[in-house]
């Protein structure tokens, strides 16, 4: 067990892969040299060489697409996306390509690459470079999507995206890149299980990535006001682990989520309608959503307004208290 | 290989520049040696006193304006800061020789040509303090907003030529872009679609030798201005840090544009004197000496030398201090005075015509923010 920030924990997932398995092959812009911007792979390719960990043409198109070449001849790409606002140049290969192959050619052919891509805003950043685009992608048959929160699941679960025969889109919260955690050595957790951090009887919070820890916060705050408030850290969007919300659902009855996508069509919108589906004799008040407006990230000095905040969580969690 | 374009249509009025034969070949077209010297081709093609006077002083202010808003960033002023330094006369040559009328497609590193085109400091630093994603009306100053997804105004720059096209105007649309956006797919297509339908598009690359910390020899496996060859098109290799060279190549490639309406590119040899953006570290990836290299050959320094060659009086020089003084203080005010942005006012933004949802969102964002507003008070 060590201490390690969530770029720390990622950069020490990606060398333990690479050194199990010589087929792994880490591709983005300025990975190699620089360490990435976000310094993921830092000292990577002084370990495994250039072959290994390599600078490409600035190309996302390229990118997916030549790992996909490459991942045909039996290697395992790993995919660096600089910002999430940069993964959209690579959207057909992606959602017509990637993610199709495999129904594509009758179950012959899988395509074990995993897209990396820095997620969110909260860093001050300007346009396009703090974007939620989850939903694209988990309503792209073929395609798993997950979200890690804490460095002891970023060491994990990467090594379990790599380890996935499927094509995983690998989101990682940029604003939490330099929290510090502890690892474990060993997880027991399966890729695609949501994870109780909290348990809570009177109303649960369901958050990924960035927002989880908001959603923990809020958590505190409403137990000081004398409610149990429960926070699921969902882990995996595709699949979705419905079971252990299902679970907690039948606990508290009320069922809020935070994410930083617009509520718009946001995974929240599946989550609301599946538990509505399932428990709706256990609900005592509608599933709400905190989220993202439909309108294009704002500018960085009005983003603390834009961002779900503990406040507003915590505005909704009355509010289905007092449904 | 070159063109004849001073012999065709007789159609268009504007007058021909001096030819200059269309560079595929050898070493990049300079006029002015670091040491202030003329080359040969220098010597040849001869040089404008006032032209070279109002080109360094553009050069000067838009230096004057990159150092401002950089120690504006460090000061915790703006967010951040893409430096132009060393990549004046890249941007100033080329910008020069457009005339106003023009349409130019900037990324995000051509401050220098916004400056040239009169955008102010406050216009211009509003992006970079995080108060909005763009500070001008781009059919104010015919400049259109900074592309950040790289390579995508390439394709804007080229519909924007179809109109110009159909409505058989003279302009020249320019769009500017970096060695690293040659990579992507929409400026090849751009290139090609601007050729194939033969568009009056100039497309300009300052090739700064970096993207980011990815050199050029592993971002492409040839040089870029050969690449116009292949997508048949003309082209102007030339020395970025040279103003006057480059005003000369964009004046006629403009020229070739207009005459015979085809898209050409240029490819401006320059360099990326700071980091890539004021939050990145360039010792991780590059050497002292390839800086120092590219040091002595400073845009700057090397036509303040033809100048004082060409006995400039002191005035001039002290009258431009001036100026750039002037202009320092004006973007540390405009930037300190920026106003606030609500983002209750961006629902607005969003939508051209009235859109429901997004309709409801801003009204119970306004009375969350009114209800919290009361908790917190
Ligand atoms: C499509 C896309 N991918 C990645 C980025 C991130 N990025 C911003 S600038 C840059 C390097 C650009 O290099 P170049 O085109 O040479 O322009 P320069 O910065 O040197 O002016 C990169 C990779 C981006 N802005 N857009
Ligand atoms: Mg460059």
């Amino acid at each position: 067990m060590s201490t390690m920030s969530l770029v720390g924990a990622l950069n020490a997932g990606l060398r333990k892969s690479m050194a199990d398995d010589d087929r792994v092959i880490l591709m983005g812009e300025d990975i190699g040299t620089l360490g990435g911007v976000f310094r993921v792979t830092a000292g990577l390719r002084e370990e495994f060489g250039a072959d290994r960990v390599v600078d490409t043409p600035l190309a996302e198109s390229g990118i997916v697409g030549t790992a996909i070449g490459l991942a045909l001849r039996g290697y395992r790409p790993v995919c660096e996306i600089q910002f999430d606002g940069f993964v959209y140049p690579a959207f057909d290969q992606i959602v017509s390509q990637l993610a199709k192959f495999r129904a594509r050619s009758g179950g012959r052919v899988s395509l074990p690459i995993v897209i990396r891509i820095p997620v969110g805003g909260g860093i001050g950043a300007v346009e396009h470079h703090s974007e939620s685009n989850e939903s694209y992608f988990a309503h792209t048959a073929g395609l798993r999507v997950v979200s890690c929160a804490t460095p002891d699941d970023a060491f994990h679960m990467i090594q379990q995206a790599i380890q996935s025969d499927d094509p995983v889109i690998f989101y990682e919260p940029k604003r939490r890149y330099w929290d510090k955690g502890e690892v474990l050595d060993q997880s027991d957790r399966n890729l695609h299980e949501a994870r109780v951090l909290r348990e809570g009887s009177d109303c649960t919070l369901v958050a990924h990535g960035p927002t989880v820890a908001t959603a923990l916060a809020a958590a505190l705050a409403a137990a000081e006001d004398g409610f149990s408030v429960g926070v699921v850290d969902l882990r995996t969007i595709s699949p979705l682990d419905l079971s252990t919300l299902e679970e907690q659902t039948m606990t508290s009855g009320r069922v809020v989520v935070v994410h930083e996508a617009s509520t718009f069509l946001g995974i929240g919108a599946e989550i609301a309608a599946a538990i509505s589906e399932s428990c709706f004799y256990s609900l005592r008040s509608p599933v709400l959503r905190v989220g993202a407006f439909n309108m294009p990230y704002p500018p960085a000095k009005v983003e603390d307004a834009f961002l779900p905040s503990v406040d507003r969580v915590l505005a909704a969690v009355d509010h289905a208290m007092n449904y | 290989m070159s063109r004849q374009t001073d012999s065709q249509s007789t159609t268009k009025t504007r007058p021909v520049p001096p030819t200059l034969s269309v560079i595929t070949e050898g070493s990049p077209l300079s006029f002015v040696n670091p040491d202030g010297t003329l080359t040969a081709d220098g010597e040849a093609h001869g040089i404008d006193i006032e032209l070279t006077r109002g080109l360094y002083r553009e050069m000067l202010l838009a230096r004057t304006l990159d150092r401002e808003a950089l120690s504006l960033q460090r000061q915790g002023e703006l967010n951040l800061w893409l430096m132009c330094l060393g990549q004046e006369a890249a941007q100033i040559g080329s910008v020069a020789a457009l005339l106003p009328s023009d349409m130019i497609f900037p990324s995000y590193r051509e401050h220098a040509v916004a400056l040239y085109r009169g955008v102010t400091p406050a216009e211009l630093l509003v992006q970079w303090r995080g108060l909005a994603h763009s500070g001008w009306d781009p059919r104010k100053y015919n400049l259109q907003m900074a592309a950040l997804v790289l390579g995508t105004h390439t394709l804007h720059a080229t519909g924007y030529a179809v109109g110009a096209r159909m409505e058989q105007t003279d302009e020249v649309v320019a769009a500017y872009f970096g060695d690293g956006a040659t990579s992507q797919g929409d400026v090849n297509e751009a290139f090609n679609w601007a050729s194939a339908g033969s568009l009056p598009v100039l497309f300009i690359c300052q090739n700064n030798q970096w993207a980011i910390s990815t050199p050029t020899s592993v971002q492409s496996g040839g040089q870029i201005f050969r690449r116009a060859a292949a997508f048949g098109m003309p082209t102007w290799f030339v020395d970025g840090n040279d103003v006057l060279a480059v005003h000369a190549a964009t004046t006629a490639a403009a020229a070739h544009i207009r005459l015979n309406g085809g898209p050409a590119l240029i490819e401006a040899e320059t360099y990326r004197m700071a980091g890539h953006s004021s939050s990145d570290d360039p010792t991780r990836y590059r050497s002292d000496e390839e800086l120092e290299s590219w040091a002595r050959r400073d845009p700057l320094t090397r036509i303040e030398k033809l100048l004082r060659l060409m006995e400039t009086p002191e005035s001039f020089f002290a009258e431009l201090d001036e100026s750039a003084e002037r202009l320092g203080a004006e973007v540390r005010d405009a930037c300190r005075n920026l106003e606030p942005t609500e983002l209750a006012d961006l629902f607005g933004n969003v939508y051209a015509e009235p859109h429901d949802s997004l309709e409801a969102e801003r009204r119970s964002y306004q009375e969350s923010a009114r209800a919290l507003a009361g908790v917190n008070r």
